[in-house]
C-alpha cells in the first residue's frame, strides 16, 4: 500500500479508531471467499494496478476513467462509522473523494435517477468466483437513488488509514455510503451506470426479505434472523467489556440524510 | 473383523475419563485465545460459534457409534455417553456466551431473539431437549427406565437435526461446511431407518454361511 496525500475534511467522527489490523483482517468480501479472514488471506493474487472505471449510461459524456486519473482528484480523510447488516460496526478512516465529482464529468442527463455498480469479475485472480461453490452469481451490483450519490457524504474511496486500500478491503476503488449498511459500500468498482430504473443489487436479489435497495442503518427495523438495535464494535472491549452498543438511526448521520427519505415508510422500504 | 487392535479391558474407563478431557481442549484453548486477547476480529462471536461447531461435532459423533458397531463390527459404545455429554456441555457454553458474552445479559433481547427468529428458536429447543438426556445419561436412570430410556434417548435424533438446521439457517450463505452437517445428519438419521433389515440380513447371511459350512463338514 503506498501513502496517499489527502487533505482532513469536516467528516470525522469523533470515536475511536477501529485499529487497522482489524479494518483489514476482518472483511466480508465474497469474491474471495465467505469467511471474515477469508479476504485477507486470499487476495494476494489480486491485481488492483492497471484499472479503468467505466462511467456510462445516461450521461452526456460517457467514458472510462483511469486509476491515475481518480488519485489526482483532491482527495480528503473521511472518518466514518461503518455498520455491517450483521451487527457489527467499525470506525474507519476512509481516503477518496466524493462520488459527485465524478458524476459531474459525465454529465447525467435529467432522465437519470438512479446510479449502478458493478464489482469486477477476475475469477483466476478471486478464489471465491471461481470453483465448485459459489455463494452469490457474479459480479456484485449494487445502486443508489441518483440523489444519494450525489450526498456529501457519499464517496468513492481508494485508500484507508492514509494508504492506498488493501485489497481485501475492496482496492483499487470502492464505494462508501456511511448512513447504510456496509454491503451497500461495493467494492473493485469496475463500472458506475446511470439508469433511470432501480438498479439490481445482490445481496436484495439473493434475499429480499432480508436485504433492501435502501439497506439504511436502522435500529427500529429489525433483519429478520436477528436485531438491529445494537452492534458490535469490532476491536473494542474484548472478550468480557462492553462492546456492545446501540445503532444510531441512520447510523448517526440521521441530520444529514433523514431529509432524503422524510416522504417514505421505512419499514417498508428498509 | 476388527479394524482396529481391542482395548484392553483396564483402559476402558481411562480412556473415557481422557475422552471427557480432550473434548473440552478447544473450549479450553479457545476461552484462553479469547481471554487474553487472542481471537481475531469479532473475538466473542469467534468463541461462540467455535463453541457451537464442536456442538455439532460431538453431535454426529454420538450418532456414529451404531453404525460404526453395525458396519465395521467396532464396539465403541462405551463412548457414546461422553460424547452425548460433551455435546451437552457445548451447547451449554454457547447459549452461555451468547447469553452472557455477545448479549451481555439483555434479557429482553435474548428472550425476543428466542421467541421471533427461528434459528435461535430451533436451536433454543435442541438445547431444552438435550437436558432430560443428560439427567438421564447415569447408570440408574437407564436401569430405572428400561425400554422407555431408549425411547426418550431417542430424541437425540431430533436435537442432531435441529442442531446442522440451526447452522445452515444462521449463515447468509450455505456454504459447504454448513452442507456438510446437514449431509452426515441426514446420513446417520437415515441409517436408523434401513438398520433394522440390514441387521436381519446380516444375521441370515452369517447363519446361512454357518449351516452352510456345517452341512460341508457333515458331508466330508
Amino acid at each position: 500500500a503506498a501513502e496517499l496525500k489527502a487533505s482532513g475534511s469536516r467528516y470525522k467522527v469523533e470515536e475511536t479508531l477501529t485499529p487497522e489490523k482489524d479494518v483489514t483482517t476482518y472483511n466480508n468480501f465474497y469474491e474471495f471467499g465467505t469467511g471474515k479472514g477469508d479476504p485477507a488471506a486470499n487476495s494476494g493474487g489480486f491485481k488492483p494496478a492497471p484499472w479503468r472505471v467505466k462511467v456510462d449510461g445516461l450521461v452526456g459524456k460517457p467514458r472510462e476513467f483511469g486509476l491515475e486519473e481518480l488519485l489526482a482528484l483532491p482527495l480528503e480523510e473521511r472518518t466514518y462509522r461503518m455498520r455491517c447488516v450483521e451487527a457489527w460496526s467499525m470506525v474507519i478512516p476512509w481516503v477518496g473523494f466524493p462520488l459527485a465529482s465524478l458524476l459531474d464529468k459525465v454529465e447525467p442527463l435529467g432522465s437519470a435517477k438512479y446510479v449502478a455498480f458493478e464489482t469486477v469479475v477476475r475469477p483466476e485472480e478471486m478464489p471465491g468466483q471461481s470453483g465448485y461453490f459459489q455463494p452469490l452469481p457474479w459480479p456484485y451490483r449494487e445502486g443508489l437513488r441518483l440523489d444519494e450519490a450525489r450526498h456529501p457524504l457519499t464517496i468513492l474511496s481508494v485508500g484507508l488509514y492514509g494508504k492506498t486500500l488493501p485489497n481485501q478491503n475492496g482496492a483499487p476503488i470502492r464505494l462508501v455510503v456511511p448512513w447504510k449498511y456496509g454491503f451497500k459500500g461495493i467494492k473493485s468498482i469496475v463500472r458506475i451506470s446511470l439508469t433511470d430504473t432501480p438498479p439490481p443489487c445482490t445481496w436484495n436479489l439473493a434475499a429480499p426479505d432480508e436485504y433492501g435497495f435502501y439497506a439504511n442503518v436502522n435500529p427500529a427495523v429489525d433483519h429478520p434472523r436477528w436485531s438491529q438495535a445494537t452492534e458490535n464494535r469490532i476491536g473494542e472491549g474484548g472478550f468480557f467489556g462492553s462492546n456492545r452498543r446501540d445503532t444510531l438511526a441512520f447510523n448517526g448521520y440521521a441530520d444529514d440524510v433523514a431529509g432524503l427519505y422524510s416522504d417514505m415508510d421505512l419499514r417498508v422500504n428498509f | 473383523m476388527a479394524l482396529v487392535p481391542a482395548l484392553p479391558k483396564r483402559f476402558h474407563g481411562p480412556s473415557v475419563w481422557a475422552l471427557y478431557a480432550l473434548g473440552l481442549i478447544p473450549a479450553a484453548w479457545a476461552f484462553y485465545l479469547g481471554a487474553t486477547g487472542r481471537l481475531p476480529g469479532n473475538a466473542v462471536k469467534e468463541f461462540e460459534h467455535l463453541l457451537g461447531l464442536w456442538a455439532l461435532r460431538f453431535l454426529v459423533a454420538t450418532l456414529t457409534i451404531t453404525p460404526l458397531r453395525d458396519l465395521f463390527g467396532l464396539n465403541w459404545l462405551r463412548y457414546r455417553r461422553a460424547l452425548g455429554l460433551l455435546a451437552f456441555y457445548y451447547v451449554l457454553m454457547h447459549f452461555t456466551a451468547y447469553m452472557v458474552l455477545d448479549q451481555m445479559l439483555r434479557i429482553p433481547a435474548i428472550v425476543a431473539d428466542i421467541a421471533r427468529r427461528p434459528f435461535i428458536t430451533i436451536g433454543m429447543a435442541a438445547l431444552v431437549m438435550l437436558i432430560p438426556l443428560a439427567l438421564t445419561s447415569n447408570n440408574w436412570s437407564i436401569r430405572k427406565l428400561g425400554q422407555r430410556w431408549n425411547k426418550l434417548h431417542r430424541l437425540a435424533y431430533v436435537i442432531a437435526a435441529a442442531g446442522a438446521l440451526h447452522f445452515a439457517m444462521a449463515v447468509k450463505v450455505v456454504g459447504p461446511e454448513q452442507m456438510l452437517y446437514i449431509v452426515l445428519v441426514t446420513l446417520l438419521l437415515a441409517w436408523r431407518a434401513v438398520r433394522t433389515p440390514f441387521l436381519r440380513w446380516k444375521r441370515q447371511r452369517t447363519a446361512g454361511a454357518r449351516s452352510h459350512t456345517a452341512t460341508q463338514k457333515a458331508a466330508g
